[in-house]
């Protein structure tokens, strides 16, 4: 694949190389504004703005029905948007078909061809473009050496299985160098260990050829592994678009909290805010909480104090240090997962919050046991405060 | 307790691998056994008695005296071109109306196909519903259409636009409607059952990778649609070339179709033996390639594999 590496850009030695969103100079490479689509009157995507980077790795996460197939159908051109622009390059593409996007796709069901043989799915995009038999020849072997399949070349696409279809449907979009590459929930088909293996698979893939790829997934481990960006989809609109440490780590609101990893959500009250501290009354704790912030809310308001199970600390034992919560409860329920375990401790009001803690040491017998007191507690700055 | 439903599971089993045979019953009981009856017959000399042939195995008290078989009536069907012809004409006929009914199907069973699916079943009931009527009677009622007062040229000649009556009937072109019109179901049924089925991904696959709309239809939909066209083909060609209500109702005197001629040796000259010996070479006809045919691809098929 020479020349691909070309397509990367300009600004490669600015400090954004790595973070391109975050430059205020750079021009994107896709450009969604106001792109809306309905069917039968209900929205399937909502008025939705996006910039995507050359480059970027760019995931759109969402459950089934929040819109995000129907929007990447739209960026292949295999649907008309009701209202709104797309535009790759800063040329609108929102009319051009898709035999003339520079744009190519990779179904969830891969589409791969069964009348044809491995090379002629491969072959067939570049034979549309009318390329000289010579060339077409190189660049489907070139592509099939990259997607490790050269010795599958003469084979029909039936007798291949779940992997090798993914890569052939790899093959067959890469091998017409787009500038933007749409995966449709790309390892779906795969069995666990191999969507592990291949998942890496694509980051190298993408990081050597330099195409920008948006990977469209339900799956948020895929969508944490893969990323230099996620969207988090839901009816239709973005709940947020960061990082996948932001997603996980800041989440803007419980929709978002709630999607990406597990999360415990407390109801509370604002009680006194100052300084970017935080006093909140929570019923379920039955005591007063302090938590950090940024934006300070109103008092009296009603605010989510959101913490994540591996920033709760558990033990027999009530730890000794400021700006910690510490509450005590009692084991509800505990699963054992090998690397770490997952404990459900019950706080006196009623309340389970969930608690995952490493098993740092080797040891057969459980240290905390069903029924067993604990004392449970969080830094106070790695909570997070939401609103509605 | 387990035993008895194994016992049970085994007697079903049973039954329905029986089952299983009862269409070999039926082409034996319905198809081999007349068939082999007629290939008989075709060997047999005319006689003016009844049956109008003669035995060909004579039997006496003491076994079989001697086994007489002639093959006259194949020699005088080569002999006499006026049959070849009318083969000719009549594998003509039904493949012109095969192609017609594949031009007219294809788009009609691609249409359906791509409907919602309440809207498909209802269109597909439409695709059936003629086949309500009697077959005979339908045929018939194009007579009162093409007539040459018929309602077609009795409007037409109201409007002015024709002052003489067309000649729409008694010819090949009416038998060609006649095919059409009654065959076009068995072109359409399975090729819908073929592009119904069909992943449209497949198609948005091929216009991604900068297929226009006629390149999609040509280097996907219809390759794949093979098997539709292959079978509903078949089911047009066969019974096409052998029909005799249409150019009987609707043909003119010089639409040769061995349907008719086949009624003719039959019923007009009485000559069992020669008739059979015309549709035992009908059959071969249409067997033959279509055993070399099978051949063919089974041969491609293990190939690819």
């Amino acid at each position: 694949m020479n020349g691909a590496s070309n397509d990367m850009t300009d600004s490669n030695d600015s400090i954004f190389e790595d973070t391109p969103w975050l430059d205020p100079d750079a021009t994107p490479l896709l450009e969604i504004q106001g792109l809306s689509k309905t069917y039968s009157g209900r929205a399937a995507v909502d008025n939705v703005n996006l910039a995507i980077y050359r480059g970027e790795l760019f995931t759109i996460l969402g459950g089934s029905g929040s819109g995000k197939t129907t929007l990447l159908r739209m960026l292949g051109g295999f649907e008309p948007p009701n209202s709104g622009k797309i535009l790759i390059d800063g040329v609108d593409m929102t009319a051009i078909p898709p035999y003339e996007r520079p744009v190519n796709m990779m179904f969830q069901s891969y589409a791969l061809f069964p009348h044809m043989t491995v090379e002629q799915n491969v072959a067939y995009g570049l034979k549309k473009e009318n390329l000289a038999t010579a060339e077409i020849k190189d660049r489907v072997a070139a592509i099939l050496e990259l997607v490790r399949m050269p010795d599958f070349a003469s084979r029909k696409t039936d007798k291949l299985s779940g992997g090798e279809r993914q890569r052939v449907a790899l093959a067959r979009a890469l091998v017409k160098r787009p500038k933007l590459l749409l995966l449709d929930e790309p390892l779906a088909a795969l069995d666990r260990k191999l969507r592990e293996h291949t998942q890496f698979e694509l980051m190298n893939l993408q990081d050597e050829l330099g195409i920008t790829f948006i990977v469209v997934t339900h799956d948020q481990d895929e969508a944490m592994t893969l990323s230099t960006r996620i969207a988090v989809m839901n009816e239709g609109r973005f709940e947020q678009i960061g990082t996948p440490g932001e997603v996980y780590e800041y989440p803007v609101n419980r929709f978002v909290a709630n999607f990406v990893g597990t999360i415990n959500l407390l109801e509370t009250r604002v009680v006194d805010a100052a300084d970017g501290r935080v006093s909140l009354s929570c019923d379920a704790t039955a005591k007063e909480l302090t938590a950090h912030c940024v934006q300070t809310p109103p008092v009296g308001s009603r605010q989510w104090l959101a913490v994540r199970p591996e920033k709760i600390f558990i033990d027999k034992e009530a730890p000794k240090s400021a700006d910690r919560t510490v509450l005590k409860g009692t084991v509800l329920d505990l699963g054992y997962f090998g690397n770490l375990s997952i404990y459900r401790v019950q706080l006196p009001s009623g309340t389970v919050l969930q608690v995952s803690a490493q098993n740092r040491r080797r040891t057969a017998k459980r240290t905390l046991e069903w029924d067993d007191d604990v004392y449970i507690s969080w830094d106070n700055a790695s909570a997070v405060l939401l609103d509605e | 307790m387990s035993g008895s439903i194994t016992k049970a599971g085994d007697k079903r089993l049973g039954w329905l691998r029986r089952s299983l045979l009862a269409p070999y019953v039926w082409l034996l009981v319905f198809f081999l056994a007349p068939f082999i009856i007629i290939l008989k017959i075709s060997f047999a000399d005319p006689l003016v008695a009844l049956p109008p042939f003669t035995a060909l195995m004579d039997w006496s008290a003491t076994g079989l005296q001697k086994i007489q078989v002639t093959f006259d009536n194949y020699l005088f069907l080569f002999e006499d071109s006026f049959y070849a012809t009318i083969y000719l004409s009549s594998i003509k006929i039904a493949a012109v109306a095969t192609v017609l009914c594949l031009l007219l199907g294809y788009p009609m069973a691609y249409f359906i196909a791509r409907q919602r699916p309440g809207r498909r079943n209802l269109l597909l009931l439409a695709v059936i519903l003629p086949f309500w009527i009697s077959f005979l009677l339908r045929v018939y009622a194009w007579v009162g259409l093409l007539n040459n007062r018929g309602i077609i040229n009795n409007a037409l000649m109201a409007l002015g636009i024709i002052d003489q009556p067309l000649p729409l009937i008694y010819n090949d072109f009416a038998v060609y409607i006649g095919i059409v019109y009654s065959y076009l179901p068995f072109m359409i049924l399975p090729l819908y059952a073929s592009l119904e089925r069909m992943d449209l991904d497949l198609h948005d696959a091929a216009a991604d990778l900068g297929a226009k709309r006629w390149q999609v239809f040509v280097d996907v939909t219809l390759p794949l649609s093979a098997p539709g066209i292959l079978a509903g083909c078949l089911l047009v060609f066969i019974p096409a070339i052998g029909e005799f209500i249409i150019p009987a109702l609707l043909g003119g005197s010089d639409t040769l179709m061995i349907g008719r001629i086949l009624w003719d040796e039959f019923f007009v000259n009485r000559d069992w033996p020669v008739a059979s010996a015309v549709a035992v070479v009908l059959l071969l006809i249409l067997v033959l390639p279509m055993m070399w045919f099978q051949r063919l691809e089974s041969r491609q098929a293990s190939g690819s594999a």
